[in-house]
């Protein structure tokens, strides 16, 4: 009897993710969405087949002064830059360093903002209060600034160092997420079915409120990725992100902007492309599934 | 209306102590010695003796907290390692160029996004909707700093219409290309939110009892509709205020624009610690100030605002 209601508890769980699905494929931005974003994925983990050269080969070195800032041509797409290194294999690559920093980076904001926001979601009091504290103070800071001073306190930061200063920071958008959903949900009748039964408190806010709160932190974190992407460029950018050579789309804007004034525009504008694309392609994925899920949020 | 404003501020006064703490954290974590990575090797004993007892470094780390937190209750935040200047006093000398930046990005911001969020929502599915909205959503991904440099490109190395980077000597033309650049997305979101706004609005049974009236489609849009349109623009001003400030960071880079954001970029290069300290407090605040005073002005712009 119990082993049957469950099933039949868990197909209609099924159905409410195919009417999503079903909404999600007759939204024509959110199917590019979803396309652009497996084309970036699929760039990143092709990209030794897909690019022309080595991302780090200099090609002053076999192919002479030509080879040092070239135009774009059918040689070099979009270029190269003052070591002779090609643009466009070097975005190719750039793609798994954004990925990286987008995945790593979200799973740091989901792995804190979600047991925190929902705490303070289904806590009213003191630890609702200080959560809601830390929350309030941390959105008081620029993000950018506050990301730039905890990796300068670092001498080398390495890349774990970007993930972790970046999660740290945009957590707080998944914790108000998740604490609004948390205080909607904790007076409905199947979770004071669960006090009742006298389930422990743990139980209660990750195996039956928990499943009913995550379709808005899906769509949260994939709006995130965008500004995470966009966040890490602007790292890079300012010289606190990625070091060279690491083919990072932020550093070779940041690089390549010297040249600008002299007509080597190519060096700067193309990685700045490979970036809007990439947060686009978040952005169109994640507003279809806000209204795929049918997910109110404030942005 | 008095209560809920006094407790909005005493409600702002934790936060500014957490945002203090958490700076302080952050720089008490560093790992090494401060005084030695401010100095790098040209640093003799004596000096980064020096240094550690102006930082108070050589004092426990609770005592260190209170002194720190003394000092800023008194409005001190030290001096700057690197151009010995009273960090209060180059935060002051900076702010005014900030704010200038910030002002006439939001006012950038707030007429063009409006102006295209309207005339997109009034002729929808038109070819003007289609391209001001395809341009709202490339200005909501592109990345600030690159969007200031392709109007760099462009308009000061390649036209020769603007003058580059630089604040000159306060003249308006050095402000285009940057609040430009910094109004880009906020611009976006507005037209964005505009459209959709004012296309709900449209359909409401009040609109249509004015055109049933006969008034003219002008007064109908103007009227009746835009006010109402409005008041969703208001709110996404005060979302975007922490965007404007991490915006006004890279903007002042790429610009040379002598604000707080390039003072910090600046102090963060140079490892300037009470500097670094300084301006992200100052910022902190700044976003926190201008918060409430967005907050406060709903009540002004939406009669149906309560505050209780």
């Amino acid at each position: 009897m119990n082993t049957e209601k469950k099933i039949s508890l868990k197909s209609q769980h099924g159905n409410l993710w195919f009417e999503a699905w079903l909404r999600f494929k007759r939204n024509r931005l959110a199917m590019l969405g979803l396309i652009m974003v497996f084309s970036v994925i699929l760039v990143a983990i092709s990209a030794p087949y897909l690019a022309p050269y080595e991302p780090s080969r200099q090609l002053i070195w076999t192919e002479g002064k030509a080879a040092k800032l070239a135009s774009p041509s059918s040689a070099h797409w979009m270029g190269t830059d003052l070591y002779g290194r090609d643009i466009m294999s070097r975005i190719i690559f750039g793609s798994r360093i954004s990925l990286q920093i987008g995945i790593f980076a979200t799973l740091v904001s989901l792995i804190v903002g979600v047991p925190l926001g929902a705490l303070a979601g289904y806590m009213p009091g003191w630890v609702d209060d200080t959560i809601s504290w830390l929350i309030n103070v941390v959105f008081a800071f620029p993000f950018i600034l506050f990301v730039l001073a905890v990796v300068a306190v670092f001498k080398n930061p390495s890349m774990v160092v970007i993930y972790l200063a970046i999660g740290l920071v945009t957590w707080v958008q998944i914790a108000r997420v998740v604490r609004g959903q948390f205080i909607s949900l904790r007076e409905r009748e199947f979770v004071e079915a669960a006090r009742a039964l006298g389930l422990p408190t743990w139980r209660i806010i990750f195996v039956h409120i928990l499943p009913n709160a995550i379709a808005p932190v899906i769509v949260q974190a994939t709006l995130g990725m965008g500004s995470i992407i966009m966040i890490e460029a602007g790292l890079a950018f300012l010289g606190f992100g990625a070091q060279p050579p690491t083919p990072s789309w932020g550093l070779m804007i940041s690089i390549g902007q010297k040249y600008l004034a002299t007509g080597h525009w190519w060096w700067a504008i193309f990685p700045g492309l490979a970036i809007m694309y990439t947060v686009l392609a978040f952005n169109f994925l994640g507003d279809g599934l806000r209204d795929a899920l049918d997910v109110r949020l404030k942005r | 209306m008095f209560a809920y404003i006094l407790r909005r501020l005493l409600y702002t006064i934790p936060v500014i102590w957490g945002v203090v703490t958490v700076v302080f954290i952050l720089m008490a974590v560093v790992p090494g010695d401060p005084a030695r990575i401010m100095m790098g090797q040209r640093g003799d004993p004596e000096t980064l003796e020096r240094i550690r007892s102006d930082l108070g470094l050589d004092l426990p780390i609770h005592r260190q907290y209170l002194r720190f937190m003394q000092e800023i209750i008194k409005g001190d935040l030290g001096t700057s390692y690197r151009t010995n200047q009273e960090v209060s006093e180059a935060l002051i000398e900076r702010f005014p160029a900030t704010f200038k930046l910030a002002f006439w990005a939001m006012i950038f911001a707030s007429v063009t996004g409006v102006a295209a969020g309207m005339l997109s929502a009034v002729k929808q599915y038109s070819l003007f909707d289609y391209s001001a909205m395809f341009i709202a959503i490339a200005g909501v991904s592109a990345p600030v700093f690159w969007v200031g440099l392709i109007l760099l490109f462009i308009f000061a190395y390649t036209l020769n219409i603007v003058p580059g980077v630089g604040y000159g000597d306060g003249q308006l033309i050095y402000l285009l290309l940057p609040v430009i650049t910094l109004g880009v997305r906020p611009a976006a979101l507005i037209a964005r939110l505009t459209r959709s706004c004012m296309l709900e609005v449209l359909n409401q049974d009040y609109i249509r009892t004015a055109r049933a009236k006969g008034l003219a489609e002008k007064t109908v849009i103007i009227k009746h509709a835009f006010k109402n349109a409005l008041i969703p623009v208001v709110t996404i001003i005060g979302t975007q205020l922490s965007a404007l400030l991490s915006g006004a960071v890279l903007t002042e880079t790429i610009f040379a624009w002598p604000g707080i954001g390039r003072l910090a970029v600046e102090a963060l290069v140079a490892r300037d610690f009470p500097m670094i300290r300084g301006t992200v407090i100052f910022m902190a605040l700044i976003f926190l100030v201008a918060n409430l005073v967005v907050d406060l002005s709903y009540g002004f712009i939406d009669p149906r605002v309560r505050y209780s």
